[in-house]
């Protein structure tokens, strides 16, 4: 078995968990943590396909993952705020009781 | 040329000039006014006695005695437009009567209307009547004599209505300024046509006036569309005039109802002077009335003179016919002023210009003599004018009596040493001869029949028997503004003044002496107007029938005031409201002509009242079709504005608002979806990207 | 006739009064009315100067100004007159003042009112000068809207209605003239009227218009007589015309009787002045193909109005129509002198003198009209107002003054020989009656009808007894007698001596009957 493809499963499966947690829980706290799984399951992807790609030379998935931490990193801490200040407002982390942009 | 003929402008002009002062003065200058008028009226008298003088003088030396002087007075185009005056015969005997005659009237004026409040305006419209009357004998312009025309019917109308407060007096003088007026038009259109054709309005003027040989020769060569001649159809407008001013069958009716004026007026205006324009407009323009027959001499009378001795005859007749049924005094003495003027137009007609115009001078002499005698008499009456309510008043008024016999005599042409004889012998005469037809000959003996016959029976009226006069009955008879106005005294009839008698009997002298200057047997009156030798002889009565016309005709009066007598003379009317003595014998013709043929109800039913009912037509068109069209046009700009105005609010508005509403509702649908639930969002994304993924792999693997 | 621009000033004297005039608005009514009835008498003497400073015998026009104005169009400011444009200006001067003193009743807003007629004298005054369409058709559109407010404010009870009808029908008659006019311009790249006659008069006007506006549906003939309707309608509406006539009697009617002087007498003539100086030297050709008809719209306006008027009972109603009557015989005359073309030195002689009559007829119903309209409203403010023909009864008892003066007019009106009616209406018969016979024997209705109505007026009002309710009217006081003088004085100056007035016109009238010759 060609390990790339134990990697896409192991990155299917987290991205797949990722994925649950964030339609699943209520918490908005939980939902990010969901998101990033879901970003580290995708940034494991890019790892694993450049190493066992045809040009693992060039430094490209590396470049790009390590972007996208940084990406995840500052989204992190933007989310983070916006519920802090959601629950602030609302005293509230539930997802389900933030619907205040309701069409 | 002579300062006479240069200045003869001053003749009119003095008058104007006072009527012009007395117009702004004030109505306490009674006397200032009164002198001014008589003073201008004598100057007046003066200078045409020169001017008569001088045209005698030159007829005796046997020099041209038609002396003109013209000025331009206004240009168009090329062309000035000329007036002037003229110095003939006509003219000087014209001016001669009309100042001596209104002098006697003005005079007799102070007296008559010394009671009235607004006798200073009297005097201002008597002066202008009289400049406007002299500018029209003295002009030698058409056009001048027009204008004067226009202005003495001006201040005829103004004087027929001088007791405004009347109604009677105010619809009179609208009438006779209407009336007069119909036949002006005409009258007006053919100095139009005259000009156009003959290119002036002057009379002579050198070789090239309208009335000289030229201008009449280019006017009979041309035809009308109708066939006649151009002279003969100008000739005919111009006697419309004539017709209406000396109310002429059929335009009579407003001479009778013009009696509501003052009696020195209807004396002055309505007999005398300018109800006799229409026959010296006729006489003035003669040239032109005879014309064809000048030219041509195939018949010895034209068209038009032909057309006017009819008119004349008719009117002579129809007149006199009138007069024997009337009570009014005034209106009697109307009537016949109607019937003479016939005369003088048959006289004219068949006769020439000095067989018309001799009677004229006559009668102006004798019936504003009747008129004034008329007025002492309702003067002592008390404002009386109904002569059953008269009676007795040979004794009470000698004076008034004996002048008012003179003048009836005179009218009734009695024979030899009244002057109506010698006039009205002439113009009966010279129907006699007349080559065309004898009828208006029979016509004018039968109006002098009857003329004789209601004269007397005025005088048995009022002059014989007792007085009916009854106190306080001058007043009943309320719309008779006169009463108020001409009565002072107390119920019993009694003279007049001085001042009254005085012209009445200088105006009788003349109606005595006036006639010798006419008989056949020392013609100066026509030689003078004519131009032809001048001799006494004697013989001339024998000439063409002359003496058995004059023979028949003196019967012919004596027969009328035989009748006169027989109906009224011998058994005196004795009450106020007796029947009439003639009309209880033939009562349906006598009722018939007291209310003159019913001329005016026929002139009420049909001429006044198409006209109104016109003028309502015009007001209906005005309202209903021209202003319909219009309201239809608006209700049609309406009407489409409102149909605008839908389908801007239905198709295009509505289109709009339906298209904004789908997109709100497309909005509200969209909007459901936005559930503000982070999660529904992702399973969205979440679902996406399975069917994508899915799709991928599916593709990759196909 | 230096370089002085005369009739600028002329025209912006009035301008500046209005302007003075709202700037003393806050004065009292008395200072208003002085200060307004003064900027109108400078006016009046400006174009006294200008008539004792003009040529009567010169060709074309005097005090002329040329400035170009609008390049792209080809318009200039263009000024001038001739004899006609002097004539009506001249009337407009008298008239103003004429109108202001008969607005004594009007009490509001007086220097509104005031700045308004100095304004609409000034419009005036632009369109009888104005020698180029642009800025004619500028003026006499600007007319409108100083009379619509004169007659809306300060009118009677039904001037709403009169106000928007005398608007909205002048208006539609403009605005077909304005297209003709357009039509033209495109042809001819010209606005200005002396270049358009010339150009109608050499005969190449209306091949050109064909020319340059082919319309595939329309023959030749009917563009041109299309083009001719249009500027016809404009100035029938305006004099008017009978059928186009039916805004005038109410909008006579319900204006304060000021503003009726001003409308009557002088505006009235912007239709005649149209005639004169637009239809017939660029119109001839048409108006001959159509003669028949337009001499019966003269007989119809003349007979129709003259019945109608005597129908009235409201005596500012019957002066409307007889106005309509007065001015059927100008558009009779007109019509006459456009029938012929030939140069036959009789046939010239008969349009000379139609021509002069309908100057001095335009001059004449202006003065005779106003002071009638005058004389109503000095009635009027004796009598609060009240009007009608029947209202009255033997007013000479207590106004005597009043009576003869009224009199003079009333028959000055009829055409009485002496006053000045009678040689406008003489020379008019005299013109028309050997070139359009039978129309013109037909009109002399009109004078007979005339005269039933108006001494239907001096009967009624005047004669017979007088009403308890009147017996305290004051006759005319010395201020309006002395007002009256020179008025009444010019009647009869006119009616002796029509030479004053001749003397100045007969030239332009000789000129615009020789335009007709040549097409």
């Amino acid at each position: 078995m060609n390990p790339l493809t134990g990697y896409v499963f192991l990155s299917a499966l987290l991205f797949a968990v990722g994925l649950a947690g964030a339609l699943t829980r209520r918490n908005a706290m939980l939902v990010l943590i969901g998101i990033e799984l879901m970003l580290n399951a995708a940034n494991l992807n890019f790892i694993a396909f450049w190493r066992y790609g045809p040009h693992p030379e060039a430094l490209t998935g590396v470049m790009f993952v390590i972007f996208s931490i940084g990406v995840a990193a500052a989204e992190a801490a933007v989310g983070l705020s916006i519920i802090l200040a959601v629950y602030r407002h609302s005293k509230t982390t539930n997802l389900d009781e933030m619907d205040s942009l309701k069409g | 040329m002579n300062w006479i003929v240069r200045n003869l402008w001053l003749i009119p002009m003095l008058p104007m000039v006072a009527a012009g002062i007395i117009a702004v003065t004030k109505r306490k200058g009674r006397m200032l006014a009164a002198s001014l008028a008589i003073g201008s009226m004598s100057l007046s008298f003066l200078l045409s006695v020169w001017a008569f003088a001088h045209v005698v003088l030159l007829r005796n030396q046997g020099q041209i005695d038609l002396q003109v002087w013209n000025f331009r007075w206004f240009q168009f185009g090329n062309e000035w437009v000329s007036l002037g005056w003229i110095l003939n015969p006509l003219t000087a005997v014209m001016v001669v009567m009309v100042t001596f005659v209104g002098l006697l009237i003005f005079i007799y004026s102070i007296g008559y209307m010394a009671h009235d409040e607004n006798f200073t305006r009297f005097f201002g419209f008597l002066a202008l009547f009289a400049a406007a009357m002299l500018g029209l004998i003295v002009a030698n312009s058409l056009l001048l004599l027009f204008m004067c025309w226009e202005i003495v019917g001006l201040t005829s109308y103004l004087l027929i209505g001088f007791w405004y407060s009347n109604p009677r007096a105010a619809a009179a003088s609208k009438k006779a300024f209407l009336t007069t007026r119909i036949g002006d038009l005409p009258f007006f259109l053919g100095i139009v046509w005259l000009y156009s054709k003959s290119g002036t309005l002057l009379f002579y003027n050198g070789g090239t006036g309208c009335l000289e040989p030229m201008s009449l020769e280019h006017l009979v060569a041309q035809r009308t569309t109708i066939g006649m001649c151009v002279a003969t159809g100008i000739a005919l407008l111009i006697f419309c005039g004539a017709v209406g001013k000396s109310g002429q069958f059929p335009l009579h009716v407003w001479l009778p109802d013009a009696m509501e004026g003052p009696t020195p007026v209807s004396a002055l205006i309505h007999a005398a002077t300018m109800v006799a324009a229409g026959v010296f407009l006729v006489a003035r323009v003669y040239p032109l009335m005879s014309a064809h027959a000048l030219v041509h001499g195939a018949v010895s009378t034209s068209a038009a003179l032909q057309v006017v001795t009819w008119v004349g005859s008719i009117t002579a007749l129809f007149g006199a016919l009138i007069a024997v049924a009337q009570y009014d005094i005034k209106r009697i003495l109307a009537y016949s002023t109607i019937s003479q003027l016939g005369y003088m137009m048959m006289g004219l007609g068949v006769g020439g210009v000095s067989v018309g115009m001799f009677h004229l001078i006559t009668h102006a002499f004798f019936k504003s003599l009747l008129f004034l005698g008329a007025g002492s008499v309702i003067h002592g009456c008390s404002g009386e004018q109904d002569i059953r309510r008269m009676g007795g008043l040979g004794k009470l008024m000698p004076f008034t009596f004996a002048t008012y016999a003179v003048g009836m005599l005179a009218l009734c042409g009695f024979p030899l040493f009244f002057s109506g004889f010698w006039s009205k012998d002439e113009i009966l005469h010279a129907a006699h001869v007349w080559d065309l037809s004898q009828i208006p000959f029979y016509m004018g003996a039968f109006a002098a029949l009857l003329t004789a016959f209601y004269m007397a029976r005025q005088m048995y009226y009022v002059f014989a028997g007792s007085t009916r006069l009854e106190v306080g009955e001058a007043h009943g008879d309320g719309a008779n503004a006169t009463a108020g106005m001409e009565h002072e005294h107390g119920p019993v009839p009694h003279e007049s003044p001085a001042v009254m008698t005085v012209p009445l009997m200088t105006l009788a002298g003349c109606t005595l002496l006036l006639g010798f200057l006419g008989t056949p047997a020392w013609p100066w009156f026509q030689s003078f107007l004519e131009d032809t030798r001048l001799r006494v002889d004697f013989g001339a009565f024998a000439r063409e029938g002359m003496f058995p016309v004059m023979i028949s005709s003196s019967l012919i009066v004596f027969l009328g005031l035989g009748l006169g007598w027989w109906f009224y003379g011998r058994e005196p009317v004795d009450a106020a409201d007796a029947p009439d003595h003639l009309g209880r014998r033939v009562p349906a013709i006598f009722a018939v002509l007291g209310h003159a043929f019913y001329m005016d109800a026929l002139y009420d039913k049909t001429f006044v009242r198409a006209n109104i009912a016109f003028s309502r037509i015009s007001t209906w068109l005005d309202r209903w079709v021209w202003n319909g069209a219009v309201q239809i046009v608006r209700y049609g700009t309406l009407a489409f504005a409102h149909m605008d105005s839908f389908i801007d609010n239905h198709v295009v508005n509505g289109a709009f608002d339906e298209g904004c509403e789908g997109v709100s509702r497309s909005g509200q649908i969209l909007a459901k979806l936005q559930t503000g639930r982070v999660q529904s969002y992702l399973k969205v994304i979440g679902v996406a990207l399975i069917v994508f993924t899915a799709l991928l792999l599916w593709r990759a693997n196909a | 006739m230096s370089g002085f621009p005369w009739i600028s000033v002329l025209t912006l004297v009035p301008i500046a009064g209005a302007i003075v005039v709202l700037a003393v608005g806050a004065a009292s009514h008395t200072v208003v009315r002085r200060t307004a009835l003064g900027f109108s008498l400078i006016a009046l003497a400006l174009t006294l100067l200008l008539w004792y400073g003009f040529h009567p015998e010169a060709n074309g026009y005097q005090y002329q100004e040329m400035h170009p104005w609008i390049s792209m169009l080809n318009a200039n400011y263009h000024v001038g007159i001739d004899g006609l444009g002097l004539l009506m200006l001249l009337l407009s001067a008298i008239v103003t003042p004429i109108g202001m003193l008969a607005s004594r009743q009007v009490e509001r807003q007086v220097s509104l009112y005031f700045a308004l007629m100095l304004l609409l004298q000034a419009c005036l005054f632009g369109t009888f000068t104005a020698l180029s369409f642009i800025h004619w058709f500028i003026f006499w559109e600007m007319g409108l809207i100083p009379a619509f407010f004169l007659v809306r404010l300060w009118g009677g009870p039904k001037s709403a209605k009169a106000a928007m009808q005398f608007l909205v029908y002048t208006m539609v008659g403009s605005i077909t003239m304005l297209m003709s006019f357009l039509a033209i311009f495109l042809a001819t790249r010209s606005f200005d009227f002396v270049d358009i006659g010339r150009m109608a008069q050499s005969g190449r006007l209306m091949p050109e218009i064909v020319a340059r506006l082919g319309w595939h549906l329309l023959t030749p003939e009917h563009t041109a007589m299309v083009i001719f309707a249009g500027v016809f309608l404009g100035f029938a509406v305006k004099v008017p015309v009978i059928p186009f006539h039916t805004w005038l009697p109410l909008t006579y009617t319900e204006a304060p009787t000021g503003t009726t002087i001003l409308l009557t007498g002088a505006m009235s003539k912007m239709g005649l002045y149209g005639f004169l100086r637009i239809l017939l030297p660029c119109f001839g050709v048409q108006m001959q193909h159509v003669l028949t008809p337009l001499l019966w719209l003269a007989v119809a306006t003349i007979v129709l109005s003259a019945y109608t008027a005597w129908a009235q009972t409201d005596l500012k109603r019957m002066f409307a129509y007889s106005s309509i009557n007065h001015l059927g015989y100008c558009i009779l005359a007109i019509f006459a002198v456009a029938k012929f073309t030939g140069t036959d030195a009789g046939l010239m002689s008969q349009k000379f003198a139609a021509m002069d009559g309908v100057f001095l007829q335009m001059f004449n119903h202006g003065l005779t009209a106003a002071t009638l309209f005058w004389f109503i409203a000095m009635l009027e403010k004796r009598s609060g107002g009240v009007r009608g023909l029947n209202d009255f009864g033997g007013l000479r008892r207590v106004m005597p003054v009043f009576t003869g003066l009224m009199g003079i007019a009333l028959f000055s009106s009829l055409g009485l020989p002496g006053l000045n009616g009678f040689i406008g209406e003489f020379l008019i018969f005299k013109g028309s009656f050997p070139l359009v016979t039978w129309a013109t024997a037909l009109s002399v209705l009109g004078l007979l009808i005339t005269a039933i109505f108006i001494l239907g007026i001096l009967q009624r009002v005047f004669y017979g007894a007088l009403p308890e309710v009147w017996a305290q009217l004051p006759d005319l006081t010395v201020g309006e007698r002395l007002s009256l003088v020179p008025v009444i004085g010019l009647m009869f100056v006119l009616g002796l001596y029509p030479q004053l007035v001749l003397g100045v016109v007969n030239h332009t009238a000789m000129q615009m009957a020789l335009t007709l010759r040549n097409f």
